[in-house]
């Protein structure tokens, strides 16, 4: 099986400039446990510069965990975490920022700031860098907005003033509006319908082709999975265990992704259930 | 037999352990605040929101319970020193007792009570709500964004407000002691200054400093390692003011010894 995921992660990458290209995300043994229980078991994964990788499993497989890792706000038990080449596990504090300053972040709830206008909460990360002045930052803003189909008129509103839908595109917005070289997506649809659930992945995946960006999206929606990505990956008990094209989920031929995919009660996931 | 007893003591160790884990994790977190006040960049907006928050919104309360304390001071002294016709000291009494002891208290007590909960529900519930990690992942520390501008805040302005709470103490205990006790103003004031020295203000303005560091990095360190939902929050919000109260009342002792054991 080891073998299988090896394959995988190696013809992405191969699909993206050849065999010998440094992936742009690499993982190799990753460990951590949270007491006794151990969430990540060993998880290799490469991702590719350019491609759109979909972590899919259950509740509590680690799946956040993972992508905590990489961003650095997880310390590992254990493995590599590579960024271009470079174990960011093994960085000082001012190289992993200069990492996670490339790197943009869509959360589960959006995580705006409640405190801040939307138009505050779009351009925190150029603010913090400097990039702009608080006097440009309102039509940076606007045209930010504007992407994910916003108008600018938003940006004077309170987060809380939002509906669901609307908050993931603000936090989309923001995620994007430091035009970073990677994103991750912590289950971008979750909580929205499903006609509002496409047309974020929509934006995703317009906002990803356009930045020319690497992602790495988790999510429970196969839908959302088969559109946003390229490749996708299994988690199961803190390990990899299949990865292959996000269009074959559902057929894969393995019994436990296609049980996943498909939603079957029967298969070779048990769910633990008190009776 | 045996499990009888290693039973309690093991349990103590872990009590202990856990204890100490905890100090040590309070102090770090002081440390790594304390740090980021000397290394940019600064976050004055955050500086000057705090400050407005503990300084000019704990006015109203901080300054009742001054004007009222004082003037149940003089009443009681008052009550209690006529048995040994002392009634003379109950002006000197009022404004030592505020000024050393009242007035930093229970200013720190008001504002453990207003700010302290709010400083750990405000950074819980970000906790929670994965705000703290999207600082992170925004090239921003949410040490020096959220935990140091509130401590300087919290260490310079509760200092202004014991002195608020300090004059209007003394103005409590002279509106009783003019126009219920039959003192005269000046004879009042004059007795009020003549016994008071510039050391019972400075302890007392030192004592909120510390008060007011105290109040923020307990409600800081509760709010920012909150965790499991609302009740969560809930919870430490509770502890931030129920650990910063009683850190109040243990250091006041120390400050006391420090300041006047002979």
């Amino acid at each position: 099986m080891r073998d299988m995921v090896e394959q995988a992660t190696l013809a992405a990458g191969a699909a993206h400039g050849g065999p010998q290209a440094v992936p742009k995300i690499r993982m190799r043994g990753v460990r951590k446990a949270f007491g006794p229980k151990q969430v990540l078991d060993g998880v290799d994964l490469d991702v590719a510069a350019g491609h759109s990788l979909v972590i899919l499993g259950g509740s509590g497989s680690g799946k956040s965990v993972t992508i905590k890792c990489v961003l650095g706000l997880i310390e590992p038990d254990e493995g590599v975490i590579e960024i271009d080449g470079r174990d960011v596990t093994q960085m000082s504090r001012r190289e992993r920022e200069a990492v996670a300053d490339r790197i943009g972040m869509l959360f589960q709830n959006g995580a705006l700031f409640d405190s801040l206008p939307v138009w505050e909460n779009v351009c925190f990360k150029l603010l913090a860098q400097g990039r702009v002045t608080r006097a440009k930052a309102r039509d940076k803003a606007a045209e930010v907005l504007a992407q994910v189909g916003l108008a600018g008129s938003v940006g004077d509103l309170s987060p809380a003033e939002l509906s669901g839908g609307m908050q993931k595109r603000v936090a989309l917005a923001r995620a994007i509006a430091a035009q970073p070289d990677i994103i991750f997506f912590d289950e971008p649809t979750t909580g929205l319908d499903p006609i509002m659930g496409a047309v974020i992945d929509g934006l995703i995946v317009d906002c990803v082709k356009r930045l020319g960006a690497t992602a790495v999206s988790i999510t429970h929606d196969m839908a959302s999975a088969r559109r946003i990505g390229d490749t996708a990956a299994m988690l199961h008990k803190g390990r990899i265990v299949w990865s292959g094209p996000a269009a074959s989920l559902g057929h894969t031929g393995h019994a436990l992704v296609d049980q996943f995919a498909n939603g079957e009660r029967e298969g070779p996931i048990q769910m633990e259930l008190r009776r | 037999m045996a499990a009888l007893i290693l039973d309690p003591l093991a349990a103590l160790g872990r009590l202990t352990l856990a204890g100490c884990r905890e100090v040590g994790g309070v102090a770090l977190f002081a440390l790594e605040a304390i740090s980021h006040l000397f290394r940019p960049p600064f976050y004055w907006r955050h500086f000057w929101r705090a400050f407005v928050q503990v300084g000019w919104f704990s006015l109203p309360v901080v300054a009742l319970t001054a004007v009222f304390t004082g003037m149940v001071l003089a009443l009681q002294s008052y009550t209690g020193f006529a048995r040994f016709n002392a009634q003379s000291a109950i002006a000197s009494v009022v404004v030592i007792s505020i000024t050393r002891e009242l007035g930093p208290v229970l200013a720190g007590l008001m504002v453990a009570g207003r700010i302290g909960a709010s400083f750990a529900a405000e950074i819980g519930t970000m906790r929670v709500t994965d705000q703290i990690d999207a600082l992170t992942t925004l090239s921003t520390n949410p040490m020096k964004y959220l935990v140091a501008p509130r401590l300087l805040a919290a260490t310079i302005a509760l200092p202004l407000l014991v002195l608020v709470a300090d004059i209007l103490g003394v103005m409590g205990g002279w509106l009783i002691g003019t126009y219920k006790l039959g003192f005269l103003s000046y004879a009042y004031l004059d007795a009020t200054f003549d016994y008071l020295q510039v050391q019972d203000v400075v302890s007392g303005l030192v004592k909120a400093a510390v008060f007011g560091f105290i109040i923020a990095l307990m409600g800081t360190w509760c709010g920012y390692t909150s965790k499991g939902g609302a009740q969560g929050v809930g919870r430490t919000t509770t502890t931030a003011v129920v650990a910063s109260s009683i850190l109040i009342l243990a250091l006041d002792y120390v400050l006391t010894e420090i300041f006047f054991a002979q």
